[in-house]
């Protein structure tokens, strides 16, 4: 059931294996609310999380994106959330400068014992990608009248 | 005088290498060309002035068998000591003769200045250009053709070299200016930013002239862009595929790019591409204090991490 009374919007979750999707699986298990905008993509890893997944996401129907690792020093292989800290942050630092608003973009560190802390954060996210309302996409080619061969 | 200093050079450097890469007269006055010198006569062909404008270093990935010369100015010494962090180059390979550099000319910009007349000579006066087309001479200030780079120049004297053409120069350019351009357009709304985006990207051909010329590109035979199977990107010419194109190449050139220009200048629809990696650039300076390119022994940011990062905040919702 959603938060927001409105149509639901699509957010995509990348979710570490190791504690972001147990955290969620642990809210899921203690009957936690949430909204159901979110769709979880589960990675092994935050550190998989190529920064251009969200730009993909983004220009191709997600309205926003979460992206929720192990707390640093708790990876799992160790060091991977640190690398994602650094790039995940580039990233967050360029959309605006493209003109695509760094709200609609969110990561974050959530470990698997903490469904509490997962209900809070895909709530409050959900409830800033309502603020934002849609994103604002360029029509799709299919949508445009096809050029004509002369 | 400059060039016969360089010519004297090359000509002791010539018979350590297989090919020395210099600049020749291309196919009209205002055009310089890649020369690849194997033999003492090919030396004469050599030119050296603001024309020569090309990154040379960027042919070097791709010749890792050959022993190579290369003759760079301040900027694209940048590139070498950026392929000695990341391994591309075997430097041990590569001879490397500098010239300290007063500033280029933007091909366009002469071009444009002249109406796209064709273009009978060309001559350098002081801080001049004098070009010569069907409707007369024409003077130019240097200044007002030079590259967007050339007029923050921080590094006129290469950082890398074996051999020096002449006296070593400081920069005359203040530092703070560096960054001027991202902070103006930074000043406009969210909403301004897109459309200025969406307008430059929608002329966007997607000919990739920009990653083929630019030297930090080198895995341009498997590159992301092109790759169908994982639908990175697809054929449509819409503008998210040219959005998704520009990502891209930006995001990979992050802590890697050294602000040669190269993306920019080869584009055929003149878009200001370099500027998306400046800002990279800015905000690289920000977060790990650091700038791609100057010193061999450092790791690019993006390629390590420290446990505690002083300048990333957790982001709160
Ligand atoms: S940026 Fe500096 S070194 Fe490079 S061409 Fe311009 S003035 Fe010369
Ligand atoms: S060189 Fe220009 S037109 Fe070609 S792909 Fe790059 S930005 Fe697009
Ligand atoms: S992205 Fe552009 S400025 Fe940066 S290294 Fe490549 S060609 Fe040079």
């Amino acid at each position: 059931m959603s938060v927001v009374a409105e149509k639901e919007l699509r957010i995509i979750g990348f979710l570490c294996n190791w504690c972001s999707y147990g955290g969620a699986d642990t809210a899921g298990v203690s009957r936690f609310k949430q909204p159901t905008d979110l769709r979880i993509i589960r990675v092994p890893c935050s550190g998989r999380v190529n920064p251009l997944f969200i730009v993909k996401a983004l220009l191709n129907g997600a309205d926003g994106v979460l992206v929720s690792g192990c707390h640093p020093r708790d990876c799992h292989y160790s060091e991977g959330n640190y690398y994602a800290r650094r790039r995940l942050e580039m990233l967050k630092r360029m959309l605006p400068f493209l003109g695509i608003d760094e709200r609609r973009f969110h990561y974050t560190w959530v470990s698997a014992s903490e469904g509490a802390r997962w209900q809070k954060t895909v709530t409050d996210f959900t409830k800033v990608i309502h603020e934002l309302g849609p994103m604002n996409r360029q029509p799709a080619v299919s949508d445009k009248p096809s050029a004509k061969i002369t | 005088m400059t060039l016969s200093k360089l010519k004297e050079l090359v000509q002791q450097v010539l018979p350590e290498v297989d090919v020395l890469i210099g600049y020749k007269q291309g196919f009209d006055p205002v055009h310089a060309t890649p020369a690849f010198v194997t033999k003492p006569e090919q030396i004469n062909d050599l030119i050296w002035n603001p024309l020569c404008v090309h990154n040379l270093c960027s042919y070097l990935p791709f010749m890792k068998d050959k022993k190579v010369g290369v003759i760079v100015k301040g900027c694209d010494s940048r590139t070498i000591v950026q392929y000695m962090q990341e391994k591309l180059i075997d430097r041990t390979k590569v001879r490397v003769i500098g010239i300290p550099c007063r500033g280029v000319i933007s091909v366009n910009k002469v071009l444009h200045a002249v109406n796209h007349q064709p273009i009978e000579s060309i001559n350098f006066e002081g801080g001049n250009l004098v070009v010569k087309t069907p409707e007369g001479p024409k003077t130019i200030p240097m200044d007002e053709v030079m590259p967007a780079k050339c007029s923050i120049c921080q590094y006129p004297t290469p950082l890398n070299y074996d051999h020096l053409v002449g006296e070593a120069i400081q920069s005359d350019k203040p530092k703070e200016k560096v960054f001027e351009d991202i902070k103006e357009f930074e000043k406009l709304s969210l909403e301004e930013r897109r459309k200025y985006w969406e307008k430059e990207f929608d002329r966007c051909i997607r000919c990739y002239a920009c990653r083929n010329a630019c030297p930090m590109c080198v895995c341009q035979d498997q590159c992301l862009a092109e790759s169908r199977d994982s639908h990175w990107t697809s054929q449509r010419d819409d503008l998210t595929e040219k959005y998704m194109f520009h990502m891209i190449h930006s995001l990979h050139l992050a802590g890697r790019c050294i602000e040669c220009g190269e993306c920019e200048r080869v584009c055929p629809m003149e878009i200001p591409v370099a500027k998306i990696k400046k800002k990279i650039g800015m905000e690289l300076k920000e977060l790990f204090d650091y700038v791609p390119g100057i010193n061999p022994e450092d790791t690019p940011p993006m390629y390590t991490f420290k446990a505690e990062e002083a300048t990333i905040q957790e982001h709160k919702l």
